[in-house]
């Protein structure tokens, strides 16, 4: 029969905590969203008028499809928004707890830095110090162990993309440095 | 048969050493994308496609549905093993296969899933070489009013017989087809929704979309779980597999029925998520004792595995005919051939004979050797799972990155991509479907040139919608479905009150 008894066994020390206080309920996001889509369904709505949504003889000008579509999504969210507001106190779901959220930012706030760092320093360099600084400061990992992987991972994608694919990705002043 | 010699062709196109290691390395890939907590099927499909833009056609799809068999296969490693699905599919194979695990017959229960998965895949390739072949030839007659009629009917049927809340997949539905419109107008020049700004020019790509809305969406909500995570450790003899396999036969029945489902659901947009339960579900309701399911039932497994397969592949048979995608993943595939310079729809299978075929005889190839592989590499791929999250996350970000770039080598496509991570992650809580957006981002454009060319050739009257036998009743069975459940909720009334007579008479 097969080895069962070997168990492969991942701790998470960081992970969130169950009792963790909830920081913004669901329908509180569910209407925020459904507020942020209306918004953007009569902004688009209003630009599609002014490029014409009315039917000529041939049919319908290019603003036509889009105009009703932004009716559509308006009316949707329009319910979404009534439907949010009527089951607010009927159930206080948690969107996201403090624990979780600080999770999520730990992630979100690096990628952030990551892009804004690919835009002046190359995408390279920035996934170097992505990978280096998430493993150490986020996962606490030994710094040999992340500097070591964030070379390696940089250094294969290099090779792939650049070299071997010929695809090309954002640079900066190393590469420019190294004459690449 | 025809299709049987074009197959035969497909296998030739097939057999250089250069598209087989690409399989093998779309394969591994696959695996390690369904094995890893938080990437399946679609965030790794999509993740991977910058991968392919250099090769040509058909070395790329190879490429990618393989990585698709693989995510496939994948996700039933962490059910059985660790009790955490991969994949949504997964699921309803957690139920048999983790008990079964911890009797100590985890081999056992992943010879079983990777058996029916593969059993599934090839019952649904066998439908689409017959299939497909025939559904594209008959839908070369197809003129503007029928292509609109379709895609109308694949817009409806997501909005009626979807299980979210209506008004969500309207919302949902909606926004795609209105991001698809931003940018140049196809029919006549104009500037739509570019608000003067010189990215949005290019309007918004639909591959931009998905690797944001699927990959960093993903890592966000996976970083919120605990992912400690405590399974078997497991692998495979012959001697089990053989065992497995030569009682293979007494559960035919079992088999046959969760890729019927599987086929069904998958052509359909009801998904493999849905196959999978259905067909667990049945095999438990059709069982002499149903009590004996979830505890380590073989059937328990059998029966999910083969309907979740038989479901992912099938979806790709309304791609292949009729440049309708019949998944998520499907539609990201639809995209690539996009980016390959392929025009998908019926005139594929005349165009491209080539890239058809050897993808079909590549979902043959690559479920044997997918089968093969993971059988023998089982132990490997569960030990994945010890790389730490906080190395996998940021690597994911980088490879998301690349891919947003690689598309229009554009900078603003990284923010936009970043832009579409968080709006992924909040729908997904506040449980806004991504399928009918992305559905609708990828189709969007065709279905209004579509509705357009037909206003022109009609000279702007609706009837066309009507004007003959097919188009009309495809566009009227869309309807239907648009409304289905307002029919369904007026049909369940009179039939509760049926069934509550019945009731009372049974009780008293």
């Amino acid at each position: 029969m097969s080895q069962t008894d070997i168990e492969i066994v991942v701790e998470d020390p960081t992970a969130p905590e169950d009792d963790s206080p909830s920081v913004v309920s669901s329908g509180t996001i569910e209407i925020f969203v459904c507020l942020l889509l209306l918004a953007l369904a009569v902004t688009l709505g209003y630009d599609n008028w002014r490029t014409g949504a009315s039917w000529d003889a041939t049919g319908p000008e290019p603003g036509y499809f889009p105009f009703y579509l932004s009716v559509i999504l308006a009316g949707g969210s329009l319910y979404g928004l009534i439907a949010a507001l009527l089951a607010r106190r009927a159930s206080p779901g948690t969107f996201v707890t403090r624990a979780q959220g600080r999770r999520v930012l730990a992630v979100f706030v690096p990628t952030l830095l990551f892009c804004l760092a690919t835009q002046f320093l190359g995408l390279y360099v920035a996934s170097f110090l992505l990978i280096a600084g998430f493993m150490r400061l986020v996962g606490r990992i030994a710094l040999w162990k992340s500097l070591l992987t964030a070379f390696a991972f940089t250094a294969v994608m290099f090779v792939t993309f650049d070299v071997a694919f010929d695809v090309i990705m954002p640079k900066g002043p190393l590469e420019a440095a190294l004459g690449r | 048969m025809e299709a049987l010699g074009l197959l035969l062709h497909g296998f030739a196109v097939l057999l250089t050493w250069k598209t087989l290691v690409l399989m093998m390395v779309g394969l591994v890939l696959g695996i390690f994308v369904g094995v890893l907590p938080g990437l399946g099927g679609p965030n790794g499909v999509a993740i991977l496609l910058p991968l392919t833009f250099t090769m040509d056609p058909t070395s790329a799809i190879v490429m990618l549905s393989c990585i698709y068999w693989g995510a496939l296969f994948g996700g039933a490693i962490t059910s059985i093993l660790f009790n955490i699905p991969g994949e949504a599919w997964s699921v309803a194979t957690t139920f048999d296969g983790y008990p079964m695990a911890q009797q100590g017959r985890a081999a056992e229960a992943l010879t079983a899933a990777f058996t029916s998965s593969f059993v599934g895949s090839l019952v649904a390739v066998l439908l689409i070489t017959f299939l497909a072949p025939m559904i594209s030839s008959f839908a070369l007659k197809f003129g503007p009013p029928e292509f609109f009629a379709v895609y109308l009917l694949t817009f409806c049927s997501f909005v009626g017989l979807g299980r979210e809340a209506k008004h969500k997949t309207v919302i949902s539905m909606s926004l795609g087809l209105l991001l698809a419109g931003i940018g140049m107008d196809t029919v006549s020049g104009s500037l739509r929704m570019t608000f003067g700004s010189p990215e949005l020019l290019r309007g918004i790509n639909f591959l931009v979309a998905v690797i944001g809305l699927f990959g960093i969406s993903e890592i966000l909500l996976t970083m919120e779980e605990r992912l400690a995570l405590r399974g078997h450790a497991a692998s495979i003899s012959l001697r089990v597999v053989l065992g497995v396999w030569k009682d293979l036969p007494k559960y035919w029945v079992t088999l046959l029925r969760s890729s019927f489902i599987g086929c069904w659901l998958g052509i359909t947009p009801g998904g493999a998520i849905a196959a999978s339960f259905m067909g667990y579900n049945l095999a438990k309701r059709f069982a002499k004792e149903p009590a004996s399911f979830g505890k380590g039932r073989i059937e328990g497994v059998f029966a999910p595995e083969t309907a979740a397969h038989a479901s992912g592949t099938s979806a790709l048979l309304p791609m292949l005919a009729l440049g309708i995608p019949g998944s998520g993943t499907a539609a990201i595939l639809l995209g690539g051939l996009m980016v390959w310079g392929l025009n998908p729809g019926p005139l594929l299978f005349v165009e491209h004979k080539d890239f058809v075929w050897g993808l079909i005889a590549s979902m043959y190839l690559g479920n044997v050797v997918g089968l093969v592989l993971v059988l023998t590499t089982v132990p490997i791929f569960a030990s994945i799972l010890r790389v730490p999250f906080a190395a996998v996350a940021p690597m994911i970000v980088v490879s998301c990155a690349i891919g947003a770039y690689a598309i229009q080598n554009a900078m603003f496509d990284v923010w936009l991509m970043l832009g579409f991570g968080v709006v992924g992650y909040v729908f997904k809580k506040i449980g806004i479907p991504l399928a009918p957006f992305t559905l609708a981002l990828v189709l969007g454009n065709r279905a209004e040139d579509a509705f357009r060319l037909s206003m022109i050739g009609s000279g702007g009257t609706l009837k066309v919608f009507w004007s003959n036998g097919l188009v009309g009743s495809i566009t009227t069975l869309a309807l239907l479905l648009l409304f289905w459940p307002v029919i369904d909720g007026l049909l369940g009334r009179t039939g509760r009150r049926a069934a509550g007579q019945n009731d009372g008479a049974t009780k008293s």
